[in-house]
């Protein structure tokens, strides 16, 4: 008999059309927001998630800091030199390309035109390491391997130096020192969290060490692991192999750190997914207020349907039909308006993703839930409205004006 | 004090007072009335006699102050809210001055609504409100709404609506109140045959002499006390 009732619910509700929908506003903008923001959240992380693993999965960073930040910036630990760059290579097979860097903050020139990058010097393998492709020029990894006056550009100093121009084969003076542009690297696109993985400007480590640092100290490797590895098992051999050079009594904390794309990726998962989580707290509590205008237009539409109720109960109706009756009318209020707002909010989460160029997740679990939510919001807010009706003494109700 | 089981309404020193100290209102005042299976009863006297309050006393929506009222046999002061509910459901129709239709809600659909409330399925339902509808001659009307019939069709429809569930006991409070004369006619000539025809117990409230004629039993009230009962002689139908 549910299902008859439920139809007699559409229709009382589509007897005030414009009044249900006004009522239904409430839950409808709730439930659209929490679709929405969760959606777009989702979206948003797992685009950070792509943004970041595009630098290079199965890599590990070596710095001679315990530091959790990723800033090369030397740091007070005892630095990491060639020798310890020669052991990783001699003992740790899980190991496939090791790229050594040193970088520091600077002013790049060219013409007229200036610019603060990163200047970083390695070797070879960085940019397989890395995963950087080159857009012009070549001989890239024999210039690493070497030790001239020689840079690569990323896309950003490119563009910044040399705007449409061709910047193969010019000059740049990196401080004091000048260099020769051997090849531009390919954009990455913008990285998650507002870094720009384009923004560097590239050197032999030699030369890097040589002509701007002045002494043989490494701030960062970066290694991949060889397919088939476990990535957690080679960092722990790396770990091993670091504190015995660095002499480390057992118990003893790191005093350098190895971090893989995985921690990171994580950590940045658990706070962009905090943040969705609380706008979508935020957005509930609409919906709680979409609650209390149902529950209002209950109270009303049983004050207004007082004789109806009366009737209804004379020629046949028991309490529990009332209560049932008015109980479906606002669930299938809230229900309606649901469903309306996980339409309306998909739709507006696909639009946004697209524009913005995130991945579109949906996920059925959430979906079920904010229409499962709003339909308990009208359980919850109905009951009231509903009890009241069913409590009428059926003489009073039919004598009501 | 054995109740015959023809008896179908049998009412002990009903009393109701409404309000307290000063303005005490002895809306029925030791009613004593005895209604057995299929009479045909008209309830009359001046406004505010009691006759209403009388009617929902016997039609279990509203309870006596003191006094008991046994409905074929049972006691229905002993009874709670939804037993009385249940009571209603099962064994009584009613008939409003006002109609009471349900509003924008067709005249098949509204006759529905009692078996919807009993549980039947809707093929049954449909149906059993179409032969209702049938009986007071409203066949053709059944998708209409409220809005969309006279007042007598209207009330027609309530009468079909009272006797879908085929119920013991027809209450109709001034059901022609609203009605003009050739209205008026046609509801009671459908009355007395369902009474004659089915064997229906009806107690009807008029203010109206000519309705009634229609009756087996005209009971007349004053001041909530019942002045006059008596029988109507087969001759002024
Ligand atoms: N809910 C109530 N509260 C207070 N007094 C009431 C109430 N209902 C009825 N009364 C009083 O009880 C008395 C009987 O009322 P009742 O409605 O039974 O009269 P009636 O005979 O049906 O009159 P009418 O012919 O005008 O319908 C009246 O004096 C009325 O004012
Ligand atoms: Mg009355």
């Amino acid at each position: 008999m549910i299902s008859t009732t439920i139809l007699m619910a559409l229709r009382e509700l589509r007897r005030n059309k414009m009044r249900s929908l006004l009522t239904m506003l409430g839950v409808v903008i709730g439930v659209a927001a929490v679709v929405a923001l969760t959606t777009v959240g989702d979206g948003a992380t797992a685009k950070v998630r792509q943004n970041i693993s595009s630098l290079g999965d199965n890599l590990l960073m070596i710095s001679p800091e315990v530091d959790r930040r990723m800033v090369n910036t030397g740091g007070p630990g005892k630095p990491l030199d060639p020798d310890d760059i020669d052991a990783l290579r001699r003992e740790i097979s899980g190991l496939l390309r090791i790229a050594p860097t040193a970088s520091r903050g600077m002013l790049v020139v060219s013409g007229g035109k200036s610019w603060r990058t990163t200047v970083t010097g390695s070797t070879a393998d960085y940019l397989a390491a890395r995963n950087f492709d080159v857009a012009t020029g070549r001989g890239v990894e024999a210039t690493l391997g070497g030790a001239g006056a020689n840079c690569v550009l990323g896309a950003t100093p490119a563009r910044e130096l040399f705007g449409g121009g061709a910047p193969i084969g010019q000059s740049i003076r990196v401080g004091r020192m000048a260099c020769e542009v051997v090849a531009v690297l390919a954009s990455k696109g913008a990285g998650g969290m507002g870094m720009d993985n384009d923004d560097l400007v590239l050197m032999p480590l030699r030369t890097f060490q040589q002509r701007i640092s002045g002494n043989d100290h490494v701030t960062m490797i970066f290694a991949t692991v060889r397919e088939g590895r476990s990535t957690a098992a080679v960092k722990n051999q790396v770990e091993g192999l670091l504190r015995e050079r660095r002499r480390l009594q057992p118990g003893q904390p790191n005093d350098f750190g190895v971090r893989d794309m995985q921690e990171i990726i994580d950590a940045v998962s658990t706070t962009t997914g905090m943040l969705t989580a609380l706008l979508a707290a935020v957005a509930a509590v609409s919906l709680v207020v979409g609650g209390i205008g149902i529950m209002n237009i209950m109270l009303v539409s049983v004050t207004e349907r007082t004789r109806e109720i009366g009737t209804r109960m004379a020629i046949g109706a028991l309490g529990s039909d009332v209560l049932r009756q008015f109980l479906i009318e606002a669930v299938t209020l809230s229900a309606v308006g649901g469903l309306i707002g996980v339409s309306i909010g998909l739709g507006s989460a696909y639009a946004f993703t697209r524009a913005f160029d995130f991945p579109f997740l949906l996920s059925g679990k959430m979906v079920a839930l904010a229409f499962a939510f709003s339909a308990g919001v009208g359980v919850l807010f109905g009951f009231l409205p509903a009890r009241k009706a069913a409590r009428l003494q059926p003489i009073e109700a039919l004598r009501h004006e | 004090m054995n109740t015959p089981d023809t008896t179908a309404i049998e009412l002990r020193g009903v009393t109701k007072v409404y309000g307290s100290g000063d303005s005490v209102v002895h809306a029925l005042d030791g009613v004593d009335l005895r209604i057995e299976a299929g009479e045909f009863v008209a309830i009359m006297g001046a406004s505010g006699s009691g006759k209403s309050t009388c009617m929902n006393v016997i039609g279990c929506l509203d309870e006596p102050t003191a006094g008991q009222y046994l409905f074929h046999g049972v006691d229905v002061t002993a009874l709670d809210a939804d037993q009385r509910a249940r009571l209603r459901r099962a064994y009584l129709g009613f008939v409003f001055q006002s109609f009471n239709l349900l509003a924008r809600t067709s005249a098949l659909e509204n006759v529905e609504l009692p078996l919807h409330y009993r549980k039947v399925p809707a093929a049954e339902r449909r149906e059993r409100a179409l032969a209702a509808l049938r009986l007071v001659g409203l066949e053709d009307r059944a998708k209409h709404t409220p809005a969309e019939l006279s007042g007598g069709q209207q009330q027609r429809v309530a009468i079909a609506r009272a006797l879908v569930c085929e119920p013991k006991l027809l209450l109709a409070d001034e059901p022609t109140g609203n009605l003009d004369s050739s209205r008026t006619e046609e509801i009671m000539r459908l009355l007395v045959e369902l009474n004659k025809t089915r064997g229906l117990t009806i107690v009807m409230v008029t203010h109206e002499p000519e309705v009634a004629t229609y009756v087996s039993r005209v009971v007349t009230f004053r001041d909530g006390r019942i002045v006059s009962d008596h029988p109507q002689s087969e001759a002024s139908t």
